[in-house]
């Protein structure tokens, strides 16, 4: 890993029990990671290997149970709302289901308007709102004429997780937590999006944790590539390193699930455990 | 939200449920305005007279008189003073004096009195009859041939200077009145209670109580529950763990129980129309809480929420914004239950006497209970108590049919 970057987020130690007793469920266990700014990583892991968990004790959502989270080098401190609002200006997240993301009795402007009275902007006059709102919403190619005065659900799925990023395109956070932000959408909105980000990431020089199930998609797009299996780490480097040159067992059947194109699919070392 | 409300008014077992009760509420406030009569006011001496238009004998007397000749005037006439014993009566003694069963039908009153006139003699002895009876003979047939003489009734007054009885008029048989102009009508759709009241007028008044008290106490009710249910479901841990505790504990006590216990100890003189609403709101707000509060559990871990919390947003307008919109149409369903329950609660209390305290106001319950306490449903008199009855029915029927209906708008599974 790159050590003369500096560290934006790490963890130490970081686990998050549900339940109690017989109850029990060791959701993330004893995670550590460090991710350095402008860094694009990916965790990448089946469902139920606790890589959503692990999202939102990030995002100050849940708290753990055990661990602690570094950010800019600091004990992150969130212990009070106005703390929170604090780290939330610098962490933001994009959820995997657009459907569910909205709240669908607001309109989209109430959306976009809550971000810019987030960035402090709640005073600004009408018509400079406006501007932004328009300027955040060309650039996820999406006409703000059009959606004014609409509601969530009556956009598709594609333009929903666009809309998303516009709000992060206004909040523009030094961290985003993308929650598998494709992988409810087709595979041509998922290039758009995919590449949206990229441009984002670009733009204002943001860290991007990508949660993802899609090993050959991490390979693609990520810097650092951390893979989970039942809440623990198994293994975490570059993504060249991990991916073409797997040494854990779970990796190489990550990556062998993967169908490839031109190729005959080999269900053979595929696991129904 | 404009949409939603098309929705649920496109349904039509809530557009059913919906008429029937506006047309219940349009009654009871119009009511009032049309007849303007006292609803507790005693209007009659005696208890239970049947429904029916009573007109004044007196005031009859003196209108205009029309004669009309009908020829079934005198049958029936007779017809409606013989009573169903005396027909069987003279029944007994046409068989006894020979006549054939079977040619003998008490309901034809014309036959019956053909058959009579023509065998009866006082001087025939039938077998096995005592004097009392040939006597009571006797004088039912004294009675027919009065009803059935074609003289007129004399009407006499006393006259204040002399004291002495003077005729004043004579009232033929074939004389009518009109009976729009006879100056004193009343018209009594439902007869009269136990006291003498107008069943009616204290039906459409003791109904307005009766949904008074359903929608403070349903008010109440879903206005605690709601309130403990987002507490307990948003916030969570010890607030959950100590509101759910009471909850429970409130839950595995029946609440009918506890609502017996509260007015009996409340005391017959403090309780008031509005002290039993709210009694009656204060114990069972238990099903809302636990509903509400696993609803805003399910929702609490949205991604929506999560996005608002995101966003900066206090707690409250999280609550306000994003939790209370999606239980809303929920909230409502449980109110529309809790009126009807509240509804049936205030009647189930009153019949046991436990209601509010009496002759101040009337409700459904208390309706029942003076019915009841005056043994109408041992007397026949069903006028007393069948229409309150038909009346809850009805409240509740409606709100329960509304209350499916919007099931059925908010669930798509359960729409058909």
């Amino acid at each position: 890993m790159a050590d003369e970057k500096k560290l934006c987020l790490c963890g130490s130690g970081l686990t998050k029990i549900y339940g109690l007793g017989r109850q029990k469920c060791i959701a993330v266990d004893h995670v550590d990671f460090e991710i350095s700014e402008c860094e694009f990583v990916s965790i990448v892991g089946e469902s139920g290997s606790g890589k959503t968990t692990l999202a939102k004790m990030l995002l100050g959502l849940t708290k753990p149970t055990e661990g602690e989270i570094y950010f800019q080098g600091k004990k992150r401190d969130i212990s009070t709302l106005r703390k929170k609002k604090e780290y939330w200006k610098s962490i933001q997240a994009i959820f995997q289901d657009p459907y569910s993301s909205y709240n669908t009795f607001n309109k989209i402007d109430t959306v976009l308007l809550d971000c810019i009275s987030m960035r402090g902007g709640r005073k600004l006059p009408h018509a400079k709102k406006i501007d932004l709102m328009e300027e955040a919403c060309s650039f996820v190619n999406l006409k703000f004429e059009e959606l004014t005065n609409k509601y969530p659900f009556e956009l598709s799925g594609g333009q929903m997780q666009r809309l998303m990023i516009a709000r992060i395109f206004i909040l523009k956070p030094q961290i985003l937590m993308a929650d598998e932000p494709t992988s409810m959408i087709d595979a041509c909105s998922r290039a758009t999006i995919l590449d949206m980000l990229m441009k984002l990431r670009k733009d204002i020089g943001m860290t991007i944790i990508f949660i993802t199930h899609d090993i050959g998609l991490a390979y693609y797009i990520s810097d650092c590539v951390y893979i989970m299996e039942h809440g623990k780490i198994i293994e975490s480097g570059s993504a060249e390193e991990v991916i073409l040159h797997p040494k854990e067992e779970y990796t190489r059947r990550l990556i062998n699930d993967v169908p490839k194109i031109h190729e005959e699919w080999d269900l053979s070392s595929v696991s129904y455990a | 939200m404009k949409n939603t409300i098309q929705q649920v008014f496109h349904s039509r077992k809530f557009v059913t449920g919906f008429s029937i009760f506006m047309a219940l509420l349009l009654i009871v406030f119009f009511y009032p305005f049309l007849i303007k009569d006292d609803p507790l006011a005693i209007i009659g001496q005696g208890n239970f007279f049947p429904p029916g238009i009573y007109v004044n004998v007196y005031d009859s007397l003196h209108s205009t008189t029309y004669i009309l000749n009908l020829d079934d005037a005198a049958v029936k006439r007779i017809g409606n003073t013989l009573g169903d014993q005396e027909r069987q009566d003279i029944k007994d003694w046409l068989v006894a004096y020979g006549i054939p069963e079977d040619q003998i039908d008490i309901d034809n009153t014309k036959q019956l009195l053909t058959q009579w006139e023509e065998n009866y003699d006082p001087n025939i002895s039938v077998t096995d009859m005592t004097f009392a009876r040939q006597r009571y003979y006797e004088r039912i047939d004294t009675s027919l041939k009065g009803l059935l003489s074609t003289e007129g009734m004399i009407i006499a007054k006393t006259n204040p200077q002399t004291g002495v009885l003077e005729q004043t008029d004579t009232i033929e048989q074939s004389e009518y009145a009109d009976i729009s102009e006879v100056a004193n009508i009343k018209v009594l759709p439902l007869g009269t209670d136990n006291f003498g009241r107008d069943v009616l007028t204290e039906l459409v008044k003791a109904t307005g109580v009766s949904l008074q008290i359903g929608f403070i106490a349903g008010t109440i009710a879903t206005l605690i529950g709601l309130f403990l249910g987002l507490l307990s479901g948003y916030v969570g841990g010890l607030m959950d763990d100590i509101i759910m505790f009471f909850t429970n504990l409130f839950t595995v006590i029946p609440s009918f129980v506890l609502l017996i216990l509260i007015s009996f100890s409340i005391g017959q003189d403090n309780r008031g129309a509005s002290t039993i609403a709210v009694v009656i709101g204060f114990t069972s707000w238990v099903w809302t809480a636990r509903a509400v509060r696993s609803q805003v559990i399910s929702l609490r871990n949205r991604d929506h929420v999560n996005l608002s919390k995101l966003s900066g947003h206090s707690t409250f307008h999280i609550i306000i914004n994003d939790i209370l919109p999606y239980i809303a149409s929920y909230v409502i369903m449980a109110l529309i239950l809790q009126i009807s329950s509240a509804i049936l609660a205030e009647a189930s209390l009153s019949i046991l006497g436990l209601g509010p305290r009496t002759t101040e106001i009337p409700t459904l319950g208390l309706m029942m209970n003076w019915a009841m306490i005056y043994q109408a449903q041992i007397l026949g008199k069903w006028w007393a108590y069948f229409p309150v009855i038909v009346m809850i029915a009805l409240i509740t029927f409606s709100l329960n049919l509304m209350n499916t209906g919007l099931d059925q708008v908010f669930n798509p599974a359960l729409r058909d």
